[in-house]
Protein backbone atom coordinates (compact mmCIF):
# COMPACT_ATOMS: atom_id res chain seq x y z
CA UNK A 1 0.00 0.00 0.00
CA UNK A 2 1.50 3.21 -0.81
CA UNK A 3 0.25 7.26 -1.07
CA UNK A 4 1.66 7.94 2.32
CA UNK A 5 3.95 10.38 3.03
CA UNK A 6 5.87 10.14 6.66
CA UNK A 7 7.28 13.42 7.39
CA UNK A 8 9.85 13.91 10.63
CA UNK A 9 10.08 17.17 12.35
CA UNK A 10 14.16 16.29 13.22
CA UNK A 11 13.94 19.69 15.33
CA UNK A 12 11.37 18.17 17.80
CA UNK A 13 12.90 14.23 17.77
CA UNK A 14 14.41 12.95 21.29
CA UNK A 15 15.18 9.65 19.61
CA UNK A 16 13.19 7.74 22.08
CA UNK A 17 11.79 5.04 19.51
CA UNK A 18 8.90 4.59 20.11
CA UNK A 19 7.41 4.69 16.70
CA UNK A 20 10.49 2.52 15.65
CA UNK A 21 9.32 -0.24 17.97
CA UNK A 22 5.59 0.08 17.45
CA UNK A 23 5.39 0.31 13.31
CA UNK A 24 3.49 -3.02 12.42
CA UNK A 25 5.47 -2.87 8.90
CA UNK A 26 8.90 -1.89 9.66
CA UNK A 27 8.91 1.32 8.20
CA UNK A 28 10.47 3.50 10.22
CA UNK A 29 14.83 2.95 11.61
CA UNK A 30 16.79 4.86 14.14
CA UNK A 31 19.66 6.78 12.32
CA UNK A 32 21.83 8.04 15.49
CA UNK A 33 19.61 10.21 17.65
CA UNK A 34 16.35 10.73 14.99
CA UNK A 35 14.11 8.61 12.85
CA UNK A 36 14.61 7.93 9.58
CA UNK A 37 11.69 6.57 6.97
CA UNK A 38 13.31 3.74 5.33
CA UNK A 39 10.34 2.10 3.65
CA UNK A 40 7.49 4.73 2.99
CA UNK A 41 5.96 2.43 0.39
CA UNK A 42 5.05 -0.06 3.42
CA UNK A 43 3.63 2.45 5.08
CA UNK A 44 -0.74 1.45 6.09
CA UNK A 45 -1.35 4.33 7.26
CA UNK A 46 -2.11 2.48 10.98
CA UNK A 47 -1.34 5.81 12.42
CA UNK A 48 0.14 4.15 15.36
CA UNK A 49 3.68 6.28 14.93
CA UNK A 50 2.02 9.83 15.10
CA UNK A 51 -0.62 9.00 17.91
CA UNK A 52 2.62 7.38 20.51
CA UNK A 53 5.02 9.92 19.19
CA UNK A 54 5.48 12.62 22.56
CA UNK A 55 7.37 14.79 20.95
CA UNK A 56 5.24 16.09 17.83
CA UNK A 57 7.97 14.84 15.68
CA UNK A 58 6.13 12.51 13.13
CA UNK A 59 3.27 12.89 10.60
CA UNK A 60 1.68 10.77 8.34
CA UNK A 61 0.30 12.77 5.31
CA UNK A 62 -1.69 11.30 2.38
CA UNK A 63 -0.81 12.01 -0.47
CA UNK B 1 -4.51 12.22 7.75
CA UNK B 2 -1.92 14.13 9.85
CA UNK B 3 -4.03 16.07 12.47
CA UNK B 4 -3.29 19.32 13.23
CA UNK B 5 -1.91 19.82 16.77
CA UNK B 6 -0.19 23.12 16.15
CA UNK B 7 -2.86 25.37 16.06
CA UNK B 8 -3.49 24.40 19.95
CA UNK B 9 -0.04 25.09 20.79
CA UNK B 10 0.93 28.23 21.46
CA UNK B 11 3.71 29.52 18.92
CA UNK B 12 7.94 28.73 19.01
CA UNK B 13 7.09 26.39 22.75
CA UNK B 14 7.75 23.01 20.88
CA UNK B 15 10.23 21.02 21.84
CA UNK B 16 8.56 20.42 24.94
CA UNK B 17 10.79 20.13 28.28
CA UNK B 18 9.86 16.62 28.78
CA UNK B 19 12.54 13.48 28.56
CA UNK B 20 12.44 11.12 25.62
CA UNK B 21 9.92 8.75 25.67
CA UNK B 22 7.89 10.38 28.69
CA UNK B 23 4.33 9.90 28.06
CA UNK B 24 2.88 13.23 28.75
CA UNK B 25 3.35 14.51 25.64
CA UNK B 26 1.33 11.49 24.41
CA UNK B 27 -1.44 12.45 26.85
CA UNK B 28 -1.40 15.88 25.73
CA UNK B 29 -2.01 15.05 22.25
CA UNK B 30 -5.13 13.11 23.15
CA UNK B 31 -6.23 15.94 25.26
CA UNK B 32 -5.65 18.41 22.08
CA UNK B 33 -7.59 15.75 20.19
CA UNK B 34 -10.56 15.68 23.22
CA UNK B 35 -10.98 19.06 22.99
CA UNK B 36 -11.39 19.35 19.16
CA UNK B 37 -13.94 16.84 19.47
CA UNK B 38 -15.87 18.78 22.07
CA UNK B 39 -15.32 22.04 19.87
CA UNK B 40 -14.33 23.55 23.19
CA UNK B 41 -14.13 27.38 22.71
CA UNK B 42 -10.57 27.89 23.10
CA UNK B 43 -11.62 31.55 25.10
CA UNK B 44 -14.15 29.82 27.31
CA UNK B 45 -11.80 26.88 28.61
CA UNK B 46 -9.66 27.20 31.24
CA UNK B 47 -6.93 24.00 32.06
CA UNK B 48 -5.82 24.65 35.55
CA UNK B 49 -2.44 22.51 36.63
CA UNK B 50 -0.10 22.42 40.05
CA UNK B 51 3.14 21.88 40.17
CA UNK B 52 5.75 19.22 38.37
CA UNK B 53 6.20 17.22 35.05
CA UNK B 54 2.84 16.75 33.73
CA UNK B 55 1.49 19.90 35.39
CA UNK B 56 3.98 21.83 32.57
CA UNK B 57 1.48 20.82 30.23
CA UNK B 58 -0.86 24.15 30.08
CA UNK B 59 2.24 26.03 28.99
CA UNK B 60 2.17 24.52 25.80
CA UNK B 61 -1.68 24.54 24.94
CA UNK B 62 -2.82 28.05 23.54
CA UNK B 63 -6.28 28.19 25.97
CA UNK B 64 -6.66 29.94 28.88
CA UNK B 65 -4.23 28.42 31.13
CA UNK B 66 -3.48 29.09 35.01
CA UNK B 67 -0.41 27.39 36.34
CA UNK B 68 -1.00 27.36 40.63
CA UNK B 69 0.97 25.98 43.52
CA UNK B 70 1.80 22.33 44.47
CA UNK B 71 -1.24 20.43 44.36
CA UNK B 72 -3.65 23.37 44.58
CA UNK B 73 -4.63 22.54 40.85
CA UNK B 74 -8.41 21.17 41.99
CA UNK B 75 -8.92 24.14 44.51
CA UNK B 76 -8.05 26.63 41.93
CA UNK B 77 -10.29 24.75 39.49
CA UNK B 78 -13.13 24.82 41.55
CA UNK B 79 -12.48 28.91 42.49
CA UNK B 80 -12.75 29.46 38.85
CA UNK B 81 -15.74 26.85 37.83
CA UNK B 82 -17.39 28.47 40.69
CA UNK B 83 -16.89 32.02 39.38
CA UNK B 84 -17.59 31.61 35.82
CA UNK B 85 -19.65 28.39 35.68
CA UNK B 86 -19.86 28.53 31.68
CA UNK B 87 -16.20 28.38 31.80
CA UNK B 88 -15.45 24.33 30.79
CA UNK B 89 -12.60 23.65 33.34
CA UNK B 90 -10.01 20.80 32.71
CA UNK B 91 -7.34 20.32 35.10
CA UNK B 92 -4.31 18.27 34.76
CA UNK B 93 -1.27 16.74 36.83
CA UNK B 94 0.40 13.92 38.26
CA UNK B 95 0.26 11.39 40.91
CA UNK B 96 1.81 13.08 43.08
CA UNK B 97 1.07 16.49 42.87
CA UNK B 98 -2.89 15.03 42.44
CA UNK B 99 -3.21 12.63 45.06
CA UNK B 100 0.27 13.01 48.22
CA UNK B 101 0.21 17.11 48.14
CA UNK B 102 -3.27 17.80 46.72
CA UNK B 103 -4.90 15.12 47.70
CA UNK B 104 -7.05 16.54 50.45
CA UNK B 105 -8.64 18.83 46.85
CA UNK B 106 -9.17 16.23 45.08
CA UNK B 107 -11.14 14.51 47.04
CA UNK B 108 -13.27 16.98 48.03
CA UNK B 109 -13.26 18.31 44.20
CA UNK B 110 -14.94 14.73 43.70
CA UNK B 111 -17.14 15.22 47.16
CA UNK B 112 -18.60 17.82 45.75
CA UNK B 113 -19.26 16.93 42.34
CA UNK B 114 -18.23 20.27 40.47
CA UNK B 115 -18.01 20.23 36.94
CA UNK B 116 -14.27 19.56 35.99
CA UNK B 117 -12.26 17.25 33.81
CA UNK B 118 -9.32 16.08 36.00
CA UNK B 119 -6.45 14.86 33.78
CA UNK B 120 -4.11 12.57 36.53
CA UNK B 121 -1.27 11.83 34.89
CA UNK B 122 0.18 8.50 36.84
CA UNK B 123 3.56 8.16 36.09
CA UNK B 124 4.44 6.09 39.46
CA UNK B 125 6.80 8.52 40.91
CA UNK B 126 7.97 12.47 41.77
CA UNK B 127 9.97 13.05 38.41
CA UNK B 128 10.77 16.38 38.36
CA UNK B 129 11.87 16.84 42.11
CA UNK B 130 14.32 13.84 41.68
CA UNK B 131 12.17 10.70 41.80
CA UNK B 132 11.18 10.15 45.12
CA UNK B 133 8.30 7.31 45.70
CA UNK B 134 4.65 8.88 45.50
CA UNK B 135 1.84 6.86 46.83
CA UNK B 136 1.11 5.66 43.43
CA UNK B 137 4.54 3.87 43.35
CA UNK B 138 4.26 0.31 43.74
CA UNK B 139 5.36 -1.48 47.02
CA UNK B 140 8.27 -3.20 46.53
CA UNK B 141 9.91 -0.58 43.41
CA UNK B 142 12.50 1.45 43.97
CA UNK B 143 12.67 5.50 44.11
CA UNK B 144 15.49 7.67 45.58
CA UNK B 145 13.73 7.75 48.58
CA UNK B 146 13.22 4.33 48.79
CA UNK B 147 16.58 2.50 47.59
CA UNK B 148 15.56 -0.84 49.00
CA UNK B 149 11.83 -0.58 47.64
CA UNK B 150 9.22 1.05 48.33
CA UNK B 151 6.99 -0.41 51.58
CA UNK B 152 4.04 1.33 51.21
CA UNK B 153 0.64 -0.23 50.00
CA UNK B 154 -0.44 1.87 46.54
CA UNK B 155 -3.09 4.38 46.12
CA UNK B 156 -5.84 3.16 43.02
CA UNK B 157 -6.68 6.51 41.78
CA UNK B 158 -9.67 5.64 40.58
CA UNK B 159 -11.31 3.75 43.54
CA UNK B 160 -10.09 6.98 45.56
CA UNK B 161 -12.51 9.03 42.89
CA UNK B 162 -15.01 6.39 42.88
CA UNK B 163 -15.03 6.58 46.54
CA UNK B 164 -14.94 10.05 47.09
CA UNK B 165 -17.91 11.02 45.09
CA UNK B 166 -16.65 11.67 41.47
CA UNK B 167 -19.57 10.59 39.08
CA UNK B 168 -17.27 9.70 35.68
CA UNK B 169 -14.14 7.85 36.51
CA UNK B 170 -12.21 6.14 33.75
CA UNK B 171 -8.49 5.02 33.60
CA UNK B 172 -6.50 4.12 30.50
CA UNK B 173 -2.52 4.12 29.42
CA UNK B 174 -0.31 6.44 27.15
CA UNK B 175 0.08 3.06 25.19
CA UNK B 176 -3.47 3.65 24.07
CA UNK B 177 -3.56 6.79 22.46
CA UNK B 178 -6.89 6.51 20.90
CA UNK B 179 -8.64 5.57 24.01
CA UNK B 180 -7.40 8.91 25.82
CA UNK B 181 -8.82 11.46 23.47
CA UNK B 182 -12.39 8.89 23.27
CA UNK B 183 -12.40 9.27 27.32
CA UNK B 184 -11.34 12.73 27.84
CA UNK B 185 -14.28 13.74 25.51
CA UNK B 186 -16.46 11.87 27.40
CA UNK B 187 -15.31 13.33 30.51
CA UNK B 188 -15.52 16.64 29.37
CA UNK B 189 -18.99 16.02 28.15
CA UNK B 190 -20.00 14.56 31.81
CA UNK B 191 -22.19 17.38 33.91
CA UNK B 192 -19.87 16.74 37.29
CA UNK B 193 -16.62 15.49 38.02
CA UNK B 194 -15.07 13.68 35.95
CA UNK B 195 -11.29 12.07 36.52
CA UNK B 196 -9.28 10.05 33.75
CA UNK B 197 -6.28 8.40 35.50
CA UNK B 198 -3.81 8.11 32.26
CA UNK B 199 -1.09 5.26 33.79
CA UNK B 200 2.14 6.66 32.07
CA UNK B 201 5.69 5.95 31.92
CA UNK B 202 8.74 7.56 33.49
CA UNK B 203 12.13 5.97 31.81
CA UNK B 204 14.12 8.77 33.79
CA UNK B 205 12.99 8.99 37.25
CA UNK B 206 11.29 5.55 37.89
CA UNK B 207 12.50 2.93 34.63
CA UNK B 208 16.30 3.32 35.24
CA UNK B 209 16.14 2.64 38.96
CA UNK B 210 13.30 -0.51 38.68
CA UNK B 211 15.07 -2.37 35.64
CA UNK B 212 13.14 -1.65 33.01
CA UNK B 213 15.91 -1.50 29.92
CA UNK B 214 14.34 1.03 28.25
CA UNK B 215 11.20 2.87 27.45
CA UNK B 216 9.66 0.30 25.15
CA UNK B 217 9.65 -2.07 27.56
CA UNK B 218 7.66 0.48 29.76
CA UNK B 219 5.42 1.10 27.11
CA UNK B 220 4.87 -2.75 26.63
CA UNK B 221 4.34 -3.10 29.81
CA UNK B 222 1.45 -0.61 30.00
CA UNK B 223 -0.40 -2.76 26.89
CA UNK B 224 0.26 -5.78 28.61
CA UNK B 225 -0.87 -5.39 31.93
CA UNK B 226 -4.53 -3.39 30.84
CA UNK B 227 -7.57 -5.48 30.89
CA UNK B 228 -10.60 -3.27 29.29
CA UNK B 229 -13.25 -3.50 32.49
CA UNK B 230 -16.36 -5.06 29.97
CA UNK B 231 -13.13 -8.29 29.75
CA UNK B 232 -12.47 -8.57 33.28
CA UNK B 233 -15.98 -9.56 34.24
CA UNK B 234 -15.24 -12.78 32.56
CA UNK B 235 -11.72 -13.51 34.08
CA UNK B 236 -11.15 -14.87 37.40
CA UNK B 237 -9.03 -13.37 40.22
CA UNK B 238 -5.76 -15.60 39.19
CA UNK B 239 -5.92 -13.86 35.49
CA UNK B 240 -6.37 -10.20 37.07
CA UNK B 241 -3.67 -10.87 39.20
CA UNK B 242 -1.13 -7.77 38.84
CA UNK B 243 -3.03 -6.41 36.11
CA UNK B 244 -5.36 -2.85 35.83
CA UNK B 245 -8.33 -2.36 34.62
CA UNK B 246 -8.69 0.46 31.87
CA UNK B 247 -12.14 2.29 30.36
CA UNK B 248 -15.28 3.61 31.85
CA UNK B 249 -14.98 2.32 35.05
CA UNK B 250 -17.56 4.40 36.94
CA UNK B 251 -20.49 6.57 35.46
CA UNK B 252 -23.70 8.18 37.60
CA UNK B 253 -25.93 10.74 36.08
CA UNK B 254 -28.06 11.23 39.11
CA UNK B 255 -26.00 13.03 41.70
CA UNK B 256 -26.71 17.29 41.50
CA UNK B 257 -23.90 19.15 39.98
CA UNK B 258 -22.47 21.63 42.48
CA UNK B 259 -22.20 24.84 40.44
CA UNK B 260 -26.00 24.30 39.54
CA UNK B 261 -26.66 23.82 43.25
CA UNK B 262 -24.74 27.01 44.19
CA UNK B 263 -26.67 28.70 42.14
CA UNK B 264 -30.19 27.62 43.41
CA UNK B 265 -28.70 28.47 46.75
CA UNK B 266 -28.41 32.32 45.89
CA UNK B 267 -31.66 32.04 44.09
CA UNK B 268 -33.59 30.94 46.58
CA UNK B 269 -31.58 33.50 49.18
CA UNK B 270 -32.29 36.34 47.25
CA UNK B 271 -35.79 35.63 46.74
CA UNK B 272 -36.43 35.21 50.05
CA UNK B 273 -34.71 38.14 51.59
Amino acid sequence: MSGARIEVIERNCKGCSICVEFCPKDVLEMDVFVVKVVRPEDCIKCMQCELLCPDFAIKVHDE
Amino acid sequence: MAYDYEKSIRPGKLPHIWCPGCGHGIVMKGLIRAMDACELDREKTTIVSGIGCASRLPGYLDACTLHTAHGRAAAFATGVKLTNPEMNVICCGGDGDGTAIGGNHFIHACRRNINITYVIMNNYIYGMTGGQFSPCTPTGMKASTTPYGNPDPTFDISKLAIGAGATFVARTTAAHPREIDKLITQGIKHKGMSVIEVLDDCPTSYGRRNKFRSVIDMMKRLKKDAVPAKAAAKMTPEQLEGKFLTGVLYHETDKPEYTEQYDALIKRVQEGA
